[in-house]
This record gives C-alpha cells, sequence and structure tokens, in this order.
C-alpha cells in the first residue's frame, strides 16, 4: 500500500501528539508532565511543516519558527514554576499543588 | 528510497517517545527525548524543510533539553521519586485515559484516511522564502514573538528567585 507523504507525515505528527496527550493525562510527575507539553508541542510544529511542504509555501515553517520561539518560553517559565513549587512543597508531585492553603 | 528512509524515522520517533513516556527515571526520559527530537528533524530534512531540521537540532535537542538536563540535575532527584512514581503507575490508574487517546487517535486516522487527497508529491520550500515571508507580512509576529520572549526572561528571572531571608540571625537559630 502506498501512502501519499503528506498522509504519512500527518499520522506521524497525530500519533506524537497523542503519546504527549496520554502522557500528560497519565503522569503526576510535575517534571513529566512539561515534558509532555514539549511532545505536543513538537508534533503540532511537525504537522505544520508537512502541511507546507504539501502546499509549497512557506507560511508552515515561519508558524514553526514561532512553536520553537514559544517552546523556549514556555520551558523557562515552566521551569522557573516547577523550582518554586519544589521548594515550597518539597515534592514533584502535582496533586500536592492542588490544594489552595489560603 | 526517500519512503524507507521516512519509515525508519518516523518508527525510531515513535518507539522513543514511547520510551519517554514509560520510564520512571527522568533521566532516562530526557535522553530518550532527545533521541526523539532527532528523528522528528530527520522527518522534517525528508519533507524538504532543512533550515527547520537544522533549528529543531539546535534549539530543541540543544537548548531546551539542555536547560531541561541542568535543572533536573540541579534539584537532584533521588531513588525515592522514581519508586513513588513507580507506585503511582498501575494499570487500572492509565488504562482509561490510554484507551480515550487511543479511540480519538483511531478518529483521525480514519478522517485523514479517508479524504485523500490528489496526488502531488511534497514540494521543497527554501529557507529564503521562509525569510521573505518572516520579514514581509509576518513581521508583526515576529515582533510579538520577541516581546513574549523578552517576558519568558522576566517571568523566570522573578520566578526562579530564592525568597529573601525576613528572620534576624539570631531569632532564626532560636527557631531551629
Amino acid at each position: 500500500m502506498i501512502v501519499h507523504p503528506t498522509t504519512a507525515g500527518m499520522l506521524l505528527a497525530g500519533v506524537l501528539f497523542v503519546l504527549g496527550l496520554i502522557s500528560i493525562l497519565v503522569r503526576r510527575d510535575i517534571i513529566f508532565m512539561l515534558l509532555s507539553v514539549e511532545i505536543m508541542l513538537n508534533a503540532a510544529g511537525l504537522a505544520f511543516v508537512v502541511a507546507s511542504s504539501h502546499w509549497g509555501t512557506a507560511d508552515g515553517q515561519v508558524m514553526f519558527i514561532f512553536i520553537l520561539a514559544m517552546a523556549a518560553a514556555e520551558v523557562s517559565v515552566g521551569l522557573a514554576l516547577i523550582l518554586q513549587l519544589y521548594h515550597q512543597l518539597k515534592t514533584l508531585d502535582s496533586d500536592e499543588a492542588a490544594k489552595m492553603n489560603g | 528510497m526517500i519512503g524507507t528512509a521516512f519509515y525508519i524515522a518516523a518508527l525510531i520517533a515513535v518507539l522513543s517517545t514511547v520510551m519517554v513516556i514509560t520510564r520512571y527515571n527522568i533521566m532516562h526520559a530526557l535522553l530518550y527525548l532527545v533521541v526523539s527530537l532527532l528523528a522528528v528533524a530527520v522527518v522534517l530534512y525528508l519533507y524538504g524543510a532543512p533550515f527547520m531540521a537544522a533549528l529543531e537540532v539546535i534549539v530543541y535537542a540543544g537548548a531546551i533539553m539542555v536547560l531541561l538536563i541542568f535543572f533536573v540535575m540541579m534539584l537532584n532527584l533521588g531513588k525515592e521519586s522514581a519508586a513513588q512514581e513507580r507506585l503511582w503507575l498501575k494499570p487500572r490508574i492509565w488504562i482509561f485515559p490510554s484507551l480515550l487517546c487511543i479511540i480519538l487517535l483511531g478518529e483521525l486516522v480514519f478522517l485523514v484516511l479517508q479524504n485523500r487527497q490528489p496526488v502531488s508529491g511534497i514540494q521543497i520550500v527554501n529557507p529564503k522564502e521562509v525569510g521573505i515571508a518572516l520579514f514581509g507580512p509576518y513581521i508583526l509576529a515576529v515582533e510579538l514573538t520577541g516581546m513574549l520572549l523578552m517576558a519568558g526572561i522576566v517571568g523566570a528571572y522573578h520566578l526562579g528567585r530564592q525568597k529573601e531571608k525576613t528572620l534576624h540571625r539570631f531569632l532564626e537559630n532560636n527557631q531551629s
């Protein structure tokens, strides 16, 4: 069976995105949740590049660059938040942060 | 030939991502994630986007992964964290969300396979065209991305600061 290249690329992006989604739903270690968000962003960027090469326009690759910059900003702020959480709760369990100690 | 390369890279990407989400030790997961990102970079190259493949290796597999690895080393998590995570990951906990996600994936696969486009192979987009588009119609978005990065820097600095000590040395010694 011959699969069209665009179809194959979109399927790969979909599989990677769903793996990230499963991970973010299943895991409770907060660093693993951040990693899952990275996987999902990467899959979305892959889908953009595949669509860009399907239509022969540069728009998808421009979007990939934006996703890349956003992922970098997101990781830096997310890691700082995890650091604060770890210093306050002494654990990386995301359920510990579900209680508001107001 | 190129199809074979794509399938191998895609297989490696999926396998290593599965390894990422099933590891208990965060360090192993990060190293698998680097493999996954490299495989995705190969796929990007095969889809006629060599500049994006280079950016993927430099920014994702380089900068972001190094940031995460140094962060994990700084936190210095031990074996008890991995044991706790192993304790949490029981089948009855993870089977249901995974099943839901697999149903969603099946739906997506069905839709993609059904709506078949007329065969027109992939087209190569040069980095030059990307640059022209980036600094032509998308110039506002580029400036907004710069602001986002600035906000990221300021936010990370503000959040990452340690709390200042408010107690006097003498009181602190009495307390402990």
